[in-house]
């Protein structure tokens, strides 16, 4: 018996989801007294892989086969398929990222699993039903998904769990798949980077700007703070609509929906679809000029002021703490 | 081109949400339903577009009940051709891929456009279940597409940037912001759609995975508390110390 996690990887790295998602799997393992076992896709050395162990795997099962280095939904489902059966896995864990997304699916219709999209907490298992939780209504409420079938499937939604470390580091062996060149039916031609710092989906930390900040000219002050937190950047929709800012910073209801630990809202009134999607965030800051702006009932910090004097005031300030604090 | 809209109804926007029996149910008492909004804006819309500059038609299938149709006459207001829906409600999204995957089995669409996802449940799973049953190649979250011949050109958002994508018809395309402008019905496609057709069709025998059981409101935050903007070391403190972000 065994929890299997697909660890996912970019340019020969795994991914930061893909160590929540081996950490997450081997809590899932030790509460159930399983084993995790990893399996990594693609080109990856060998100390990259061993670096699983760090993160709770006992195993990483390496399909070293160059044609993983690109995605594809229907390929990558038929080679996880295979570690499932070969493993008798009866937990899948998956990230709930945008390759996680189109993998999952599959997978689901494939194994004849039952899928919870974008988890949030560890399953609770108890008198054979397996319920996990997961955010519906793009953030406004949860619901509490109970799988009915033999082989349970979650994806892990980005920064919902913590990822725990120690010094183990796993074996890796080899492991071979059935695939042929037409399971890769998506053809990969191009890769565009759009951010130079850390993806928003994955962010720890987001800034984002909204009508209040009057054009795209004055988000230089928004990159700057978030530059100094680290942070990625994102928009209201009204934002994105305009093209002030590119879509994928669109967060909300009709956007993404993000569950960063701080998320700084500059200029931004808290509409109903907007706080849907950044509720999820464990501490909120806005930053609005209107003492009545309705973001202030669902902040946990608030500055009432002028955007264009308050945010490089608190860069200024940001960086003086960093500057004594490192 | 044959191309297939798979369209959801989901709770107007605004919906404050709520649950009854327990929490055991969502309470849909007062809720205005609409067509899910990336279905509409985005998948809709750039299939309508894909007719309009290659030929072909455009059919929306809907699992859902009667009290859908409104829904599914917005659609064809907005210029589908045809609708179909199974008469069943959708018990999770795999029941619900697996139903479309077989009303449109060897019907011969060269495309199936879903929205990248409801607003109601977020599964962002109807589009891959209908790939893998149908075992046609996905492309999910597409900003963007091309067709050229039987060849589309997708762009596709991947964390931090776009990949550029090439697949041959039939395929699945997931659809998200970017790849077309939201329309408005205007009166002559809302007079039309009173008389275009709208197939009933049994559902097939397929099993649902999972099923809720509960349902639960996000915990309320304690109240605001003020930082006065010539105080701001105040806020990089309460970073510190109480919320130990930084
Ligand atoms: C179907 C539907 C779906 C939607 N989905 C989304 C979604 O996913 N995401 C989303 O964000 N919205 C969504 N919306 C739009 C939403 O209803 C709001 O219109 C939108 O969020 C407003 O954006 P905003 O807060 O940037 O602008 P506004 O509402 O115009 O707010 C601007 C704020 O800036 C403040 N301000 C002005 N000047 C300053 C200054 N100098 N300093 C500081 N503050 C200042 C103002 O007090 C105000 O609170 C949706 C709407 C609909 C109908
Ligand atoms: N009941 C339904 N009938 C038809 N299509 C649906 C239905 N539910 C979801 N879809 C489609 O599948 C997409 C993803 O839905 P979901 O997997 O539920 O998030 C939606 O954007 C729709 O295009």
């Amino acid at each position: 018996m065994s929890v299997i996690v697909f660890a996912e990887s970019t340019e020969g790295k795994f991914k930061k989801s893909a160590r929540e998602a081996v950490s997450y799997a081997s809590k899932i393992a030790s509460n159930t007294g399983k084993e995790a076992i990893a399996l990594a896709l693609g080109t990856i050395d060998a100390a990259e892989l061993s670096s699983l162990g760090k993160y709770g795997a006992s195993k990483v099962l390496h399909v070293n086969d160059p044609r993983f280095d690109k995605f594809d939904s229907g390929a990558f489902a038929k080679a996880i398929t295979q570690a499932v059966q070969k493993t008798n896995a009866e937990i899948v864990v998956l990230s709930f990222n945008d390759n996680g997304k189109a993998l999952g699916p599959r997978l689901s219709a494939r194994l004849k699993a039952g899928l919870v999209p974008g988890v949030i907490a560890l399953p609770e298992i108890e008198n054979n039903e397996f319920m996990v939780k997961k955010s519906v209504f793009s953030g406004k409420g949860f619901a509490n998904y109970v799988i009915t079938t033999p082989v349970k499937i979650l994806s892990l939604s980005p920064n919902s769990m913590p990822v725990e470390q120690s010094d183990r580091s796993a074996a890796v062996e080899p492991f071979t798949v059935e695939v042929t060149d037409k399971d890769f039916a998506v053809q990969v031609v191009g890769v565009e980077k759009e951010s130079q710092g850390v993806p928003l989906p994955e962010a720890e930390i987001v800034v984002s700007g909204g009508r209040g900040l009057k054009g795209p000219e004055n988000w230089g002050m928004i990159e700057e703070l978030a530059k100094t937190l680290g942070a990625a950047t994102a928009c209201s929709r009204a934002v994105s609509d305009v093209h002030w800012r590119p879509h994928h910073e669109h967060v909300g209801q009709t956007g993404l929906t993000i569950r960063p630990n701080l998320y700084i809202a500059v200029g931004i009134s808290g509409a109903i679809q907007h706080l849907a999607g950044v509720n999820g965030s464990k501490y909120i800051v806005v930053i609005n000029n209107d003492p009545e702006a309705p973001f202030f009932k669902y902040a946990d910090y608030g500055v009432v002021g002028d955007a264009f004097e308050v945010v490089p005031k608190l860069t200024e300030a940001l960086k003086k703490y960093f500057a004594s604090n490192n | 081109m044959k191309i297939l809209v798979c369209i959801s109804k989901v709770p107007d926007t605004t919906t404050k949400i709520s649950f009854k029996e327990d929490n055991t149910r969502f309470n849909d008492e007062n809720v205005q339903w609409i067509l899910n909004p990336t279905d509409e804006w985005y998948a809709l819309v750039r299939a309508l577009e894909l007719k309009e500059k290659l030929g072909g038609t455009v059919t929306v299938i809907h699992v859902g009940k009667a009290d859908s149709d409104p829904v599914i006459r917005k659609a064809l207001a907005l210029g589908a051709d045809d609708a179909v829906r199974i008469d069943a409600e959708p018990a999770d999204s795999y029941f619900t891929g697996a139903q479309i995957a077989e009303y449109a089995r060897g019907k011969g669409f060269d495309i199936i456009f879903t929205g990248k996802e409801t607003i109601s449940y977020n599964g962002f799973m109807v589009g891959g279940v209908i790939a893998e049953l149908l075992q046609l190649p996905f492309v999910s979250l597409a900003s963007s597409l091309d067709m050229e011949g039987t060849t589309a050109t997708i762009r596709r958002e991947i964390e931090g940037g776009k990949e550029a994508v090439k697949v041959s018809a039939p395929f699945v395309v997931s659809a998200t912001k970017g790849i077309a402008e939201p329309r408005i019905p205007n009166m002559r496609g809302i007079m039309s759609a009173k008389t275009k057709p709208l197939a009933v069709v049994q559902p097939a025998e397929v099993p649902q995975f999972t099923f809720i059981k509960s349902y639960e409101l996000p915990p309320q935050r304690q109240s605001v508390k003020l930082v006065k903007p010539e105080n701001i070391s105040e806020l990089v403190d309460l970073l510190h110390n109480e919320a130990k972000i930084i």
